[in-house]
């Protein structure tokens, strides 16, 4: 069997695709390279949007990004399915392309805040956590300036009725999110999106102090398998 | 009217405002025997600026050679002083790239674009060695933690490098924040960057080939930073410092991050011959440093500049710092696939010139010749100063008041916890955790480790690959140095090299940033040339010889220096990067073993300044075959595996040492001291020694390891239990030290 195809997107300012790469390299993945200017998926079968600074946070965060000529090309094919992950700069773009609900503002502190953070897994059944168990607890850094997720009281209420709060921060809040939210997932869980970096959690010599971000690559990669 | 070399030749009584912009009447003089008339106003931009302390060196030129003549054979130097950043073969065909630059001056005048500034500049001396920058690090000072100013300094600067070096994708991998009075009025914030390349694609500073175009890229040219190194890091602060603020750069992290990939996809197309970034004196400094170093002339025609505000005169344009901006030499084939990636990325490109072999450097305006000068003699033949200097004043009291009258505590548990406590020795958390650490996913070791460590791996073509890594620690003590600037510079060297070793790394090459106060001063002069001396004359000994480095003068307010702070940072090869030691206690039931030997020595030490505010005597001797005894030791241990952790005694000595070492995991230890005065084993800073872990199995080949390298290694106890035992003096859970470390900085800062 060929190994499943992850592409990466590179927006101008994405800093952490070389990390993304590699994590879906050490999953077993291919890592297929995106360029924003493409209107080429090439033929992936997921994609993860990663963190960084794309167009330097100017106007909003993710706000142009939102606008790329690939983008126009993923909205419709997550739309129709195809499993997505953003994280960080990544969530905020997916937030920011109505794929997922809500919005990531300011942090509480106002400083930017690097830490590793626990976090609990609400909901197992998304296309990226599948190898997680409900109510797990791991640890991910978190690395972000603006990942205070808002959205409006009816948005909040739906997303907890319908099990679509993927990842709740536990021990500490970073950033002031609602209901201690970290990440979400539409309602057809193919898209989540997440504030925490899942990609530096996957070696023991480099990044946090744990390899739980591998769940995620896991995850994908029998849920390709067995699509 | 443009002020062309005709006019000037026709109007030579016509007086020039070279007093204003920092010349005296002697360089004035000699820029007018060079032309063989007065200069034109872009001319006299030119030299002003290229003349100016900050980028001739006038002051320190006659000491630093010291770096050269002194310097210990290395195998390892690749690239050595004098290009934009010093480079070291690091094995397997990968070679490193590391300097550390000041960023003082702009940094007091508006903290939060001063450094951040300092980030991006050090970043682009980086690339245009042909490196991938891959980390950052900062070693800063502030004035007192409860300092007014201090309250406006430290956010600004802290979040200034933290919202460029993030936007810009590199990890910040450790650095140092130090509070003392002496730098109320005049922060220090010293940015270093590394980079990786391959040991065949070294890139210079250089514009050979007659015919070859001069291309200017990245960001346009505005009037932000117009001077802003020859005017503020060349003078002392007065009053008018507000005045100053158009001065200091404004910095977009996000052009830089583009102008990366875009040099390294260049880099890769094969399409540069020599590059240059633009710093300090803008494109008077690239042009000229260019042209003398190539082919030997250039022509330029400024009207090309893409300019952010069309009202810039050319002597504006020549002195503009605007950030996020290099020079290239492209050959006139290459010029289609160089703009090609530049327009891939974004990135404005324009070429502006071409390099001639006319020994000129000409530069027109509106069709007229504006500037005509050999580039030399802005670029390398400035002026050389032989300062006078003199031991200060008060040297000899300060000295003979040791800190042999100051009371000693009983109350031992108590000192522990004040020490820890202190603004110096608590947690920096506050700090770091706004600092991106693990981008770029490299990160083997960071803050609060002795040195950050990142493995060696980059995706580049003909890399190959290697169980490599590199390791950095910067480290200075303006104590030590104020006490004696000779020992105080060692002493940097010392505990850098130290630092490094204590990771597993073998020190490899040294860059370092000479903070101090204005050079006319011959009291302020001599700290300098006793701390050029002693910091060269360390290097040979241990064998690591300086790759570059940067000096700021005029760190003082009116007649106050800062205490002299050089700064030194050494880079480290571990060849096996799995065998990385890290600092802390990892586990239970390991033996605790002090490396080296302590001696009654307070003086600047930590203690004295916490409890009795004093300052005098001398510091920490000074003995360099057993710093590098202690680093072999630390250097074979970690690669025989027998380590399972490992930290450097420094400031406030063993006591702080072994506090740190139980906070890393929350591991407790029980202890005896190995001498016969508590307070002396746990708080003198007696240099050369260090604190490490082993597994109970280990310890006698450890001891073995360190009876060859005649290293004194005391078995101290073991690990264990929720609380820092130490015998006959005191027991403190870790909970309550963690409390006293973690409470400084926030309890100021918020």
């Amino acid at each position: 069997m060929n190994a499943a195809r992850v592409g990466v997107v590179t927006f101008p300012g994405t800093l952490d695709d070389q990390d993304a790469a590699r994590a879906v390299r050490l999953a077993g993945a291919e890592a297929v390279p995106l360029w924003h200017a493409d209107h080429d998926l090439k033929g992936v079968d997921a994609v993860f949007l990663p963190g960084g600074f794309s167009y330097g946070d100017y106007l909003r965060c993710g706000a142009i990004s939102r606008f790329s000529p690939l983008m126009d090309e993923l909205i419709p094919a997550a739309r129709a399915g195809l499993p997505v992950l953003g994280t960080c700069n990544g969530f905020q773009i997916l937030c920011e392309a109505h794929l997922l609900p809500g919005a990531l503002t300011r942090n509480e502190g106002l400083h930017y805040i690097c830490r590793d953070q626990g976090i609990r897994v609400e909901n197992a059944d998304t296309a990226w956590t599948g190898d997680f168990e409900a109510g797990q607890e791991i640890v991910l850094p978190v690395k972000h300036g603006e990942g205070r997720y808002v959205a409006d009281a009816e948005t909040v209420a739906a997303l907890e009725r319908d099990g679509r709060v993927v990842f709740r921060y536990v021990g500490g809040n970073p950033n002031g999110s609602m209901n201690d939210i970290a990440g979400i997932t539409n309602e057809a869980g193919n898209v989540v999106g997440l504030m925490p970096h899942p990609e530096h959690a996957v070696e023991d010599l480099t990044g946090a102090p744990s390899v739980d971000g591998r769940g995620f690559f896991t995850s994908i990669l029998k849920k390709l398998v067995n699509v | 009217m443009t002020d062309s070399v005709k006019r000037a030749a026709e109007t030579p009584e016509e007086p020039m405002p070279y007093a204003e912009l920092g010349m005296k009447d002697d360089e004035y003089r000699r820029v007018c025997e060079i032309l063989g008339r007065r200069p034109t106003g872009s001319e006299l931009a030119i030299y002003s600026v290229m003349w100016s302390e900050h980028c001739s060196y006038k002051s320190s030129k006659v000491h630093l050679r010291q770096f050269g003549t002194k310097a210990p054979k290395s195998d390892a130097l690749l690239v050595g002083m004098g290009e934009n950043a010093g480079v070291v073969d690091i094995g397997d065909g990968w070679a490193a790239t590391f300097k550390i630059e000041s960023h003082n001056h702009p940094s007091y005048v508006e903290p939060h674009q001063g450094a951040a500034t300092g980030v991006g500049g050090i970043v682009r001396d980086i690339m245009s060695m042909g490196a991938r920058p891959i980390a950052v690090m900062d070693s800063l000072r502030f004035g007192g933690a409860d300092q007014q100013d201090t309250r406006r300094v430290l956010p600004g600067v802290v979040e200034g490098i933290s919202h460029y070096g993030n936007c810009l994708g590199l990890p910040n991998i450790g650095g140092e924040v130090v509070f003392d009075p002496c730098y109320i009025g005049n922060p220090l914030v010293n940015a270093l960057c590394v980079g990786l390349l391959r040991k065949d694609q070294i890139k210079l500073a250089t514009a050979p080939g007659p015919g070859n175009k001069v291309v200017l890229f990245g960001a346009r040219t505005g009037a932000d930073g117009i001077g802003g190194a020859s005017v503020l890091a060349s003078a002392t602060f007065e009053d008018e410092s507000q005045a100053k603020r158009p001065a200091v750069q404004v910095g977009d992290p996000f052009m830089e991050k583009l102008l990366i990939e875009c040099c390294l996809e260049l880099y890769q197309a094969d399409v540069v011959v020599g590059i240059q970034d633009l710093g300090a004196a803008g494109v008077s400094c690239a042009t000229t440093e260019l042209a003398a170093k190539g082919t030997g002339g250039m022509t330029v025609d400024l009207n090309l500049v893409p300019l952010r505000d069309p009202t810039l005169r050319p002597e504006e344009i020549l002195m503009s710092e605007s950030q996020e901006r290099m020079m290239a030499v492209v050959t006139p084939e290459d010029i289609p696939a160089f703009m090609a990636i530049c327009e891939k990325w974004d990135v404005p490109a324009t070429v502006i010139g071409e390099v001639t072999d006319t020994g000129r450097l000409v530069m027109t305006w509106d069709g007229e010749t504006i500037v005509d000068i050999p580039p030399g003699t802005a670029a390398d033949e400035g002026p050389v100063y032989e300062r006078p200097f003199h031991e200060p004043a008060g040297q000899a009291a300060l000295n003979a008041d040791g800190p042999e009258r100051l009371p000693r505590p009983d109350d031992l548990r108590d000192t522990l916890l004040r020490l820890l406590g202190s603004p110096n020795l608590g947690s920096k958390e506050w700090v770091t955790s706004q600092y991106d650490r693990y981008v770029r996913g490299n990160t083997v070791l960071a803050q609060p480790a002795d040195s950050g460590m990142l493995r060696v791996s980059e995706v580049m073509p003909g890399a190959e690959e290697t169980t490599r890594g590199i390791a950095l620690a910067t480290d200075g003590n303006g104590r030590y140095a104020r006490l004696d600037p000779y020992a105080g510079a060692q002493l940097a060297l010392a505990e850098a090299y130290r630092n490094v070793a204590v990771t597993g790394a073998a020190p490899l090459a040294v860059t370092n940033c000479l903070n101090f106060g204005s050079p006319e001063d011959p009291e302020v002069m001599w700290q300098f040339a006793e701390a050029v001396r002693g910091l060269a004359d360390a290097c040979k000994t241990l064998g690591v010889p300086v790759t570059g480095g940067n000096v700021s003068f005029y760190n003082q307010t009116g007649s106050t220096a800062i205490n002299p702070t050089p700064v030194v940072g050494v880079l480290g090869v571990i060849d096996d990067v799995a065998r990385r030691v890290r600092s802390g206690f990892a586990a239970e039931g390991l033996r605790v073993v002090l490396l080296g030997d302590t001696r009654d020595e307070f003086g600047g030490s930590e203690w004295a300044h916490v409890t009795h505010g004093h300052l005098g005597g001398l510091p920490p001797a000074v003995d360099l075959e057993a710093e590098r005894a202690l680093a072999s030791v630390l250097v074979e241990a970690a690669r025989d595996g027998l380590l399972e952790g490992s930290h450097d005694l420094s400031d406030g000595g063993l006591a702080i040492a072994l506090a740190e070492a139980c906070l890393a995991q929350g591991v407790g230890a029980t202890v005896s001291l190995p001498g016969d005065d508590a307070f002396v084993d746990l708080f003198s800073e007696s240099a050369s020694r260090a604190l490490v872990c082993v597994r109970p199995e280990a310890f006698e080949a450890l001891a073995e390891l360190c009876g060859r390298h005649e290293v004194p290694c005391y078995g101290l106890g073991s690990t264990g239990g929720t609380s820092l035992a130490v015998e006959g003096a005191f027991e403190i859970p870790v909970a309550e030290l963690r409390e006293a470390h973690a409470a400084p900085l926030p309890a100021i800062f918020g």
